[in-house]
Parts: structure tokens; C-alpha cells; sequence
């Protein structure tokens, strides 16, 4: 179902191929199985390689002697830390890739310490995985283990095992004189907080916690590295930016960029998760020493232990209404786990908590947490889910007390344009009311519930983002398009890119051929991540497409000896204003381009701005087993703000797909340690994410307040709809149960205490 | 006149004041008149915070027009999945 916010008039034509579903144009080599995923290259002499993890929490590297592995008859090479150089702290980058370079060359390849279980300290190249195996076992390494910590709580505490010597809490005044493991401390503070919950006649408060949970993407890391006799690398590998690939890879041998080409694996899945890299400096300096191609294929064992997942965390909230309904305060504190280096989304997570709704007093204050699991890498959304089930479990609460439609409770205090958001900026126009609104129409809000069954809403935002992206269009022949552009393609981007270029010059979608290309191809374009592709990625095909249709009218007016503004281009030809002459169409006028100035193509680049934000709204029924304490989802409906939707089809499974991940956060996925910090469930079969059984069909709702900040009013769809999941599933099993849940996962053991300590 | 307001971070480095109006026509500019009004605080604003002008959040906007009237916020950056 799509609703338009804004109907379809005469200064905002329809389109003919923005909003159709075309069958995308890698379909077919996915489903039959030719498309290729990173581990699907094989080079002539290729070796593999293999990487030598830490089997300890936190310890001290006394020594590694590699001697044994190095003698073996099918060992070319092996490395450790001491083949990459140290690099300086301080931030790099900036948005999507902001990172400190001298943790990300630890965490590629330990130093002095190991931080986590997985952590990699060696890597070996050999004529086979076996031999490879046998060589990482013949690597003497001599530890010295320390004291661990994982709880975020007990990281904070001042008699808690430091992580690293040198970390002072940003942020806080005095500047502590001595390390601990709290990297800062941000936090919002806006109005009058203490005023703001006088005025309010209700008051809520409540502690939160949840566990970290991964990812999930079903294709692991996966490189292929061959550096040639001329010092230059290709790599080819999975990820969602080859750029931020070739930066890494680069920085962290050392090297110029340009000694790095990348080219582009199809992806199986990232989520964020593949926004930095692991294995693809490691792979490449083992080819540089073997001489020969190395592939390095991380098992899922490995994925889990030393890839991030995203953040645990710790929440206490405080929120303050008056008797008819209005918000005046909020406040409270949250601590995000980062893993092993600084970097948790615990600034995000302050930021989104409430910013859909309207608050002039507010006091949120986030810690960045180093503990000994992986370091945290982005995950749909960073650090809003957590957040936003804390706050939107909150809000559920005080609506009750209040005895408000929990719908009504949030259009009465809804974010719109001209207000000001709780991290400080006015918003723009959004459709966060919209999605509300959408779901308290849709059929699923008013289906009676029957005996331990209950329905729980929850809405949540994203801000989007925009970035630099490039795209390069070329006329064949043949009048046909290539539509080049830098972006991997996770979530239907190919089909999204080649819909508005089909827009945009007037030929068929399926004459248009949208290329991911390499390093070498096209230019720098940032991740696949921050739900910026369809944006920021379209802007710059939008671009290139209008250099070609200029391009096209001035050849045309060559053929025609006319001056160009009398050319005009509709519907994918050339026509004269006077209509007395035949139109002719890209075929035509590319059959000639010899003659009228040679090949046509453009290209276009873009920092894009006008990123719109993203809102969802969603409603949950469930059924509580009482003997049990199994949650079933019943029924399930998202209402998104897309702005505009290219491909709705895509659309819609970026919802689902964000909302069966948020079901699997909400009721069973978790890191579990035992107490030596080592992960037990690193395996599908242990680590439970939903399966197509565990779900009903999730409806949606596309619901469509155009971006003025785009063309064709696209907002980013990739992220937000993981956000309100985790509270939409907790406010249902109140309505079902009466118990408020407060931790995650809100597995069946967690139910089934809880209404044993509520007496049932 | 462009209308800067301070995050809870940044007052540390503008002795508590909350927001100023500042003669600026780039980002750039801006930032450079800053640091001259609070000594030290440039330094801060341009490692990696974004920067939203007039509600529009962007980064690598050094060189990103201030219209008069603006109202600009400097915010921790912008990351995504």
C-alpha cells in the first residue's frame, strides 16, 4: 500500500518510470547463481590465507614466533603486526567514515595486546587452506592474560581492567588525570529540565538494557588480493564503499591510494557491517611477500568473534507529561558498549532517542564504552534501536497512565517543520505525523485481539545522509545507456539508478545498464551506507543524464542546422518546436555521433545536501504463550516516509527487512560470553535470527511526503525501519501481559521469569 | 549575521555561552571567526563534526555558503549502516 502524502498536480507531473517495478537488472544473475560474490574468484597460483585469532579476552603479547610456520613446505608467506606500520591517533574522515587510523591498524593486526577473543595477531599464505591451518597452529604465541570486562556498567567502574593506557575521557571537566575505560561522554542539554518536570503531572522512569547482537549479513568477508610485479594491488572483495576500501588497504600498508585498484564484489548482506575493513590489508601484504593471488574467506565462527556487531548498552530514562498529554521534559543517561576501541553510536542513539516528537526540555547524556568484545561497526541505523526502545517503551507507559491512545499520544506531540528537533536543529519538512497517521488507518489497528494477545506501537527516525557519490553515463550505439556509478549495490540501487535514468532520458528501463564499477572507473564515491544511495548516488545520475539530454539536443540541432534552443527533448527523441520535422531517438542520434562531435557521454559528482529524514511508524500484535513464555508475532505493519519511491518494491523490502532484523533483536538474538569472554554462540545454529516461520507477511505502508531536497522528493528508506521494532514487540507483550520488558532479547526464559515474578 | 548555537561540548570551549550572531559567509569563515571570539574552539569544530545550516546537516562543508540569518549547529558526525 502507498500512500501520498502530497497528490500527483500539474507542477509535480507524474512520472513514467519513477515509482513502476521493473524486474532489476542483476535479478537474474543472482537467482541462477552467476553473480559474483567475494569468494567466488579464483586467479591462476592463488593461495589462501588464514588468520591467526586471540583465544583470550584481554592479554599481553609476550612474543610470537612465526619460525615454524615460515619453514613449512606449502607456506609462502606470514604475517604479524610488525609487517603493517603504526599509525597516529586522531580522526579521519569525516561522516560515514570517520575513524581513528591508529585503532583501525590495531584492530586489523594486534601490537602489544590483544583485546578481544578473535582478535587477529597473525596471518599465514599457503598452497592450501589445510596447510594454511597447520601453519597458524605451528605460530608459537606467548601471552600474558589479563583481567576482561564486558558489562558496560562494570567497565565504568574505577576499579575495572583498563583497556588501554592512554584513554582519557573526552568531554568531561576537569580532564580526568588518569585512563579508564570511558573514551567520552556526550550529552544534549536543552531548556530547563528542572522546570520541564514540574510542570508535568506524570512522571515515568525506568532502566534499560540491552545485549550486543551482530549484523547477520549471510555472505562473510571475503577478499581476493593479488599484487603484481609492479608493486600495484587489485583487490577484489565484498563490501558496501570499494573507496573505503581502497583508503584502508592503502593507509594501512602504507601505500598512495592509487597503488590500490578495488574491484567490486556483488554483496551479500552488510548492514553497515561492511563499512571498514578486516581482511583486505591483511591479504594483500601476504600476496606482496607470496608473490602470488591470496583469498581470504572468513568462516562464520570468525565473522561473529572478530566483526563488528553493534553496541550493548545500559539506559535510564526519565519523562515528564502533563494531564492532557503534552511532553515537557526528558532526561536520563545511556552507555553504549564500543568493543575494543572507542567509537560506540552513543551520540546517534542521544540524538534519535525522541526526535520525533516536539520537547523543549531535554537532558540526555551518552558514554563511549571500550570493553573486550569486537569493536563496533555500524548496524541499520547506529545506536538508534537501542535507544528508541528505551524511549518509545517510555512513552507507551506515560500514555497509558495518561489512558491515551498510544497514536494519539504521539500525533499530540509530533515533530514537524519549523520545530525545533531534540539535538538542536529545526526540522525541515518530514512526514513523521504521516506514518502516525497511516497506521492508525490501517486495517491491522482495529482487528480485536483475542485471550494473552496484545498490540504495541512504536515509531522511531533516521536522519539520512547525503555524501559524495559519482556517475558516468554513456550512449551506446545502439541508443541504449550504461549508467556507471561507484556505489555497491546491496538494496536494489542498480534498479533504482537505472529508473530515474530511464526518467530522465526517456528510454525504456531496461535499454538503461547499470554498471557498480571499480577504483579506475568512476569516480570517488563514499559507502553504501547512512541510506544515502538513492539520494546522493541518484543525484549525480540525474546530473550526468541531463549533461546527456543537453548533449543529445545540441547534436540534433546540428543534424537539423537549427540553433539548439529550438530543440526540444521529450519522451526519449529530439523534436523541432515547429513539429515539422521527424523526432529522432537516442538510436538516431547515436548512429551519427561520429559526425556530430564523437561519443555521447557525461559524468557528474556530487557532496550531496538535501538528505530529507526518515520516519517510521509500526504496530505489532503478538500472542504470550503463559507456559511458555514464546512470543509469536501475529501480525506486523510499518508505515515509512520515503519521500518518493523509485522502485516501491525495493522499498517495501527495506522495510521487512529492517523489521524482521528488529523482531530477531527484540525477542532472541544476543552475544552470550562465558566468563573467560569467550563467545559461545558464534554460530547461526546458537545465535538465533528469525527465519521466514518465525514471521508473518509485514505489511507496509510507503508513505510519501516528498524531499524538497531532491528531485524527485527521494528520502533515504535503508535504516529507520529497524528502529521502533525492539519497543512495538515490548509494548505488545504489555497489552498481552501486563509486563513492562525491559531488557533485550525478550526471549521466552526473560517472559517466562517475568511473569513468574509477577506472580502468574 | 549568522546565528551559531553551542552544543553542551562545545560551551566548554565558549566559557558557557550558548549561542552568538557571527559575520560569516562560509562555513570556513565562520569557523575562523569563531575561534577568534573564543580562543582555541576552531580547532574543535572542524575534526569531523558535521554542521547544520538552517536545519540541513552536512559534512565537508568548509567552503558551504551561510546565507544571512542562518542558524548553524555543529554536531557530532553523521554516521549510518
Amino acid at each position: 500500500m502507498t500512500v501520498t502524502a502530497t497528490p500527483t498536480t500539474d507542477s509535480q507531473p507524474g512520472y513514467k518510470w519513477v515509482g513502476t517495478r521493473p524486474v532489476r537488472h542483476d535479478g537474474l544473475d543472482k537467482v541462477t547463481g552467476r553473480a559474483k560474490y567475494g569468494a567466488d574468484l579464483n586467479l591462476p597460483g592463488m593461495l589462501t590465507g588464514a588468520v591467526l585469532r586471540s583465544p583470550h579476552a584481554h592479554a599481553r603479547i609476550l612474543s610470537i614466533d612465526t619460525s615454524a610456520a615460515e619453514a613449512m613446505e606449502g607456506v609462502r608467506a606470514v604475517v604479524t603486526g610488525a609487517d603493517f606500520p603504526m599509525l597516529e591517533s586522531g580522526g579521519e574522515g569525516s561522516g560515514e567514515e570517520y575513524y581513528d587510523p591508529l585503532d583501525l591498524c590495531r584492530n586489523v593486526m594486534a601490537r602489544d595486546k590483544v583485546l578481544y577473543e578473535g582478535h587477529a595477531l597473525a596471518a599465514v599464505a599457503a598452497t592450501s587452506r589445510r596447510e594454511a591451518l597447520t601453519a597458524l597452529a605451528a605460530i608459537k604465541v606467548d601471552y600474558q592474560v589479563l583481567p576482561h570486562v564486558l558489562d558496560v556498567s562494570e567497565a565504568m567502574s574505577p576499579d575495572a581492567p583498563i583497556l588501554h593506557e592512554d584513554l582519557i575521557t573526552e568531554g568531561v571537566d576537569p580532564v580526568p588525570d588518569k585512563p579508564s575505560n570511558v573514551a567520552s561522554r556526550y550529552v544534549i542539554d536543552r531548556g530547563d529540565i528542572e522546570k520541564g518536570f514540574a510542570e508535568a503531572d506524570v512522571i515515568v522512569e525506568r532502566e534499560f538494557a540491552t545485549q550486543p547482537v551482530h549484523q547477520g549479513y549471510i555472505e562473510p568477508h571475503a577478499v581476493v588480493a593479488d599484487v603484481g610485479e609492479d608493486g600495484k594491488a587489485m583487490v577484489f572483495c565484498s563490501s558496501q564503499g570499494h573507496f573505503m576500501v581502497r583508503a584502508h588497504t592503502a593507509e594501512l600498508l602504507g601505500w598512495e591510494p592509487s597503488r590500490v585498484k578495488v574491484i567490486p564484489a556483488e554483496i551479500g548482506g552488510g548492514f553497515g557491517g561492511k563499512t571498514t575493513v578486516y581482511i583486505e590489508p591483511v591479504a594483500t601484504r601476504l600476496s606482496q611477500k607470496a608473490g602470488r593471488p591470496v583469498k581470504i574467506v572468513m568462516t562464520r565462527d570468525e565473522v561473529f568473534r572478530a566483526t563488528g556487531p553493534t553496541s550493548g548498552c545500559k539506559i535510564r530514562l526519565k519523562v515528564g507529561a502533563t494531564r492532557d498529554g503534552r511532553l515537557t521534559a526528558v532526561s536520563g543517561s545511556m552507555a553504549y558498549q564500543a568493543g575494543a576501541f572507542k567509537g560506540s553510536p552513543v551520540s546517534l542513539g542521544c540524538m534519535c532517542a525522541f526526535a520525533p516528537y516536539a520537547i523543549e526540555n531535554v537532558f540526555l547524556e551518552g558514554f563511549d564504552v571500550v570493553v573486550n568484545m569486537p569493536k563496533v561497526t555500524a548496524y541499520r541505523a547506529p545506536g538508534a534501536p537501542m535507544a528508541s526502545f528505551a524511549s518509545e517503551t517510555l512513552l507507551d507507559e506515560i500514555a497509558e497512565q495518561l489512558d491515551m491512545d498510544p497514536l494519539d499520544f504521539r500525533l499530540r506531540n509530533a515533530a514537524e517543520e519549523g520545530v525545533r528537533s531534540v539535538y538542536g536543529p529545526i526540522h525541515k519538512r518530514i512526514g513523521f505525523r504521516e506514518t502516525v497517521e497511516a497506521v492508525r488507518d490501517h486495517p491491522q489497528y482495529s482487528i480485536e485481539l483475542g485471550p494473552n494477545q496484545g498490540r504495541g506501537v512504536a515509531s522511531g527516525f533516521w536522519f539520512n545522509f547525503g555524501g559524495s557519490s559519482s556517475a558516468t553515463v554513456h550512449i551506446n550505439e545502439d541508443g541504449s545507456a550504461s549508467v556507471l556509478t561507484g556505489s555497491p549495490d546491496i538494496g536494489g540501487s542498480r534498479a533504482s539508478m537505472a529508473l530515474m535514468a530511464a526518467e530522465e532520458l526517456g528510454i525504456d528501463v531496461y535499454d538503461i545498464t547499470p554498471i557498480v564499477s571499480d577504483t579506475e572507473s568512476v569516480g570517488y564515491t563514499d559507502v553504501t551506507g547512512g541510506s544515502r544511495v538513492t539520494h546522493a548516488t541518484g543525484l549525480a545520475v540525474i546530473d550526468a543524464c541531463r549533461k546527456v539530454v543537453a548533449d543529445l539536443r545540441v547534436r540534433a540541432a546540428k543534424v537539423w542546422d537549427v540553433d539548439v534552443e529550438e530543440v526540444e527533448w521529450v519522451d526519449g527523441r529530439a523534436q523541432h518546436v515547429s513539429g515539422d520535422r521527424a523526432p529522432m531517438t537516442t538510436r538516431d542520434l547515436a548512429a551519427d555521433a561520429a559526425g556530430t562531435g564523437g561519443p555521447i557521454t557525461a559524468s557528474a559528482a556530487v557532496n550531496a545536501r538535501g538528505a530529507g529524514a526518515a520516519f517510521s511508524t509500526q504496530v505489532c500484535d503478538v500472542e504470550v504463550d503463559p507456559e511458555t513464555g514464546y512470543v509469536k508475532i501475529l501480525r506486523y505493519t510499518t508505515a515509512q516516509d520515503a519521500g518518493r519511491a523509485i522502485h516501491p518494491s525495493y522499498v517495501e523490502g527495506q522495510m521487512q527487512g529492517g523489521v524482521a532484523q528488529g523482531i530477531g533483536w527484540a525477542l532472541n538474538e544476543e552475544y552470550i560470553f562465558d566468563s573467560d569472554g569467550t563467545m559461545e554462540n558464534a554460530g547461526f545454529l546458537d545465535y538465533r535470527m528469525p527465519v521466514a516461520s518465525d514471521l508473518p507477511m509485514i505489511d507496509t505502508v510507503i508513505v510519501e511526503v516528498p524531499n524538497p531536497g531532491h528531485p524527485y522528493g527521494v528520502r533515504g528508506v535503508g535504516e529507520v525501519g529497524i528502529v521502533p521494532p525492539m519497543a512495538a514487540v515490548a509494548n505488545a507483550i504489555h497489552d498481552a501481559t501486563g509486563l513492562r520488558m525491559s531488557e533485550l532479547p525478550m526471549s521466552p526464559v526473560k517472559v517466562l521469569e517475568a511473569i513468574g515474578a509477577n506472580g502468574g | 549575521m549568522a546565528r551559531v548555537i553551542f552544543g553542551s561540548a562545545l560551551r566548554r570551549y565558549t566559557g558557557g555561552v550558548e549561542e552568538v550572531e557571527i559575520e560569516a559567509t562560509t562555513v570556513r569563515s565562520l569557523i575562523n571567526a569563531l575561534d577568534r571570539r573564543f580562543p582555541g574552539l576552531g580547532e574543535h569544530l572542524g575534526s569531523g563534526l558535521a554542521v547544520a545550516i538552517d536545519g540541513e546537516i552536512m559534512t565537508d562543508a568548509l567552503y558551504e555558503p551561510v546565507p544571512e540569518g542562518a542558524e548553524v549547529h555543529f554536531l557530532p558526525p553523521i554516521g549510518g549502516g
